[in-house]
């Protein structure tokens, strides 16, 4: 059996410092195995964002170790980190975070820019990750001219264009009626399906029912796990 | 490959918001202008006073009484008056061969007028035809008086402007009658307005015959002063020597005694000169330095809240994995782009502004300051552009992404 895809031992992350400090994550344990499909559920303030976010090389934890591929992220440098974002990492965020008046296309295509893909190259990857999230028509259109299932949807584009080890989603169904939440499910499933890691976060049952397993977060450790 | 992705998405950067982007070279742009245009008013203002003080003759010798001055100190009220032979004597060729003219003046104050309307003129003056050349005074209407008028002691007179509009608001001054202390004058002309110089309204003023004005006015005395005109300005050493020297055996006045004469060379005009054009210098710096500092903040004010917008566009960049020198180099170019296209707008808006009067002034640019202002807000452009951007993509891009 491989590595682990996600291995986390005693990580910690506190906002702010003496009285006033917030405890987000304490000493949070946690393995992923690679092609597992993990829903974490908990209450707001339970640590559940803080820990996506750490997991995605967004935030770096207090303390505590992040090994991904059996690497241990503190010893990577911004660059490093960054390169390590655009290759191993998909994140999905719950406000969608496309770049404003920029068509779908383009946002897709991002993350292939920096990590040096040519133009021609770009284009056929972008349509065809538009083409899985079922957007190719809407490849010219800006965000704000797209719903927000569709921006959703272009969101999980470019969370896939690079083919990463693991797509990462912060309730990427929590702004989306559920018409809109059954499309996005679907397509994280058929990724989970061609052997894709998926982490998500989520407070519905439903959604995670979708997952291979469920943990719950509470008071940022991990409270059990639920089948 | 890179650059050329970089420079790409700058341009994209560039167009995708229009009324920012429009609004920042808007910035740029006032600054640059305001900054052209206001050094191009102090200049043409600083332009201006010197040509007044020109217009006033640089080739000029004023020479008037000194009390208390004596050729022999035992007989100090023995000083004696400048006289018309004196004023003879100095324009003679032979022993004054660089004095173009001397014109002796007698000047009073007099109270002229026209029916119930009476101005009281402060320089009423009489002299020679020469006068009006040696002082760059023209005639704006009818005609100066000659030599014959002199000698012929006729009761005639040239009117300075402000006398003129004063006495006669709505007609035409001459051929018209002023009594001038209740004797009837005739009006032949009118000078053209020379604007004030410093305290004094050079139009408040008016010219008769010296002879007139010593018989009906000043009487035999003395003169108030002689005007002496140099050939040129270059000659004006050399002629004031001469001037001296002639006076001083007419007077009687030994080495080292006190003349009983001051002569005012345009020296010290020229030193009045210098002293304007400095205090114009600092004034001009000032309001440059003002006008770069206004608009310097402009520029860093837009340039603040463009970038600061773009926060969480940069967190999102982050997220999938731009590198912070690629974010850097995107908002550098950026910043670049609209800096010298709002500089080179700018400069074109103060080279069209300057070419209409202000305020009274015809604006004269000063070429260093189309380059200082160009440089100083490019820079500041570039630097406001792109230093932010360079704290945001530092930071980590959950905090980016955070940032409302």
């Amino acid at each position: 059996m491989s590595d682990p895809v996600i291995e986390v031992r005693e990580l910690r992350k506190t906002y702010g410092s003496g009285d006033t400090a917030v405890h987000a994550l304490r000493g949070l344990n946690l393995t992923v195995e690679r092609g597992e499909y993990l829903a974490i559920m908990g209450a707001s303030g339970s640590g559940k964002s803080t820990l996506l976010n750490i997991l995605g090389c967004l935030d770096v934890p207090t303390s505590g170790s992040y090994l991904l591929d059996g690497i241990d992220t503190a010893e990577f440098d911004e660059a490093r980190l960054s390169l390590l974002r655009n290759r191993k990492i998909g994140f999905v965020f719950q406000s969608f975070n496309l770049i404003p008046r920029t068509t779908a296309l383009a946002n897709v295509e991002l993350p292939l820019v920096y990590a040096g893909v040519r133009r021609a190259e770009r284009r056929k990857r972008a349509n065809a990750a538009l083409e899985l999230v079922g957007l190719l028509d809407r490849a010219h259109h800006a965000p704000n001219e797209l719903s927000g299932g569709q921006q959703q949807r272009v969101a999980i584009a470019r969370a896939l264009v690079t083919s990463p080890a693991m797509v990462l989603a912060d309730e990427p169904t929590g702004n989306l009626d559920t018409e809109s939440s059954r499309e996005v499910l679907g397509i994280l499933d058929r990724l989970n399906a061609i052997g894709r890691t998926v982490v998500l976060i989520t407070h519905e049952d439903e959604v995670a029912r979708h997952a291979s397993r469920t943990i719950r977060v509470v008071d940022g450790q991990v409270a059990g796990v639920l089948v | 490959m890179r650059l050329l992705e970089i420079g790409l998405f700058a341009v994209r950067g560039v167009t995708a918001n229009k009324l920012r982007s429009t609004l920042t070279t808007l910035g740029i742009l006032i600054g640059v202008a305001s900054v052209i245009l206001l050094i191009a008013v102090g200049n043409g203002a600083s332009t201006a006073v010197q040509q007044s003080i020109a217009g006033l003759g640089t080739n000029i010798l004023t020479i008037s009484p000194q009390r208390g001055g004596g050729g022999n100190p035992s007989a100090a009220s023995s000083s004696k008056p400048l006289t018309v032979a004196d004023a003879t004597a100095l324009a003679d060729r032979t022993e004054a061969p660089d004095v173009k003219s001397a014109s002796p003046v007698s000047s009073t104050s007099a109270t002229a007028s026209v029916g119930s309307t009476s101005y009281s003129v402060s320089q009423f003056l009489g002299t020679d035809p020469a006068y009006f050349e040696t002082t760059n005074s023209s005639v704006a209407s009818g005609s100066l008086f000659s030599t014959d008028d002199v000698a012929q002691g006729r009761k005639v007179v040239v009117l300075g402007a402000t006398v003129a509009t004063q006495l006669f608001p709505a007609a035409d001054p001459v051929g018209n009658t002023v009594l001038v202390n209740n004797i009837p004058f005739t009006v032949i002309g009118v000078l053209a307005a020379k604007g004030s110089s410093g305290l004094q309204d050079g139009d408040d003023i008016a010219v008769s015959p010296l002879t007139t004005v010593q018989n009906a006015l000043t009487g035999y005395a003395g003169l108030s002063q002689i005007v002496v005109q140099a050939t040129t300005a270059d000659t004006l050493p050399a002629a004031q020597a001469q001037a001296t020297t002639i006076l001083n055996s007419r007077h009687r006045i030994g080495i080292g005694q006190t003349a009983d004469y001051r002569m005012l060379s345009q020296e010290q005009l020229l030193t009045a000169r210098t002293a304007t054009t400095d205090t114009f210098t600092v004034l001009l710096a000032s309001v440059a330095a003002i006008s770069l500092l206004v608009g310097g903040i402009g520029i860093t004010n837009i340039m603040l809240v463009t970038v600061t917008e773009r926060i969480r566009e940069i967190g999102i960049r982050k997220a999938v994995g731009a590198p912070k020198s690629t974010i850097l180099g995107q908002f550098l170019v950026e910043a670049t782009m609209l800096s010298l296209f709002g500089g080179a707008l700018g400069v074109a808006a103060g080279v069209v502004g300057s070419q209409f009067t202000i305020a009274g002034i015809k604006p004269v640019i000063v070429p260093s300051s189309v380059l200082l202002a160009f440089a100083v807000s490019a820079l500041i452009g570039l630097f406001f552009g792109s230093y932010p951007a360079s704290r945001a993509a530092s930071l980590r891009p959950i905090e980016a992404l955070r940032h409302e």
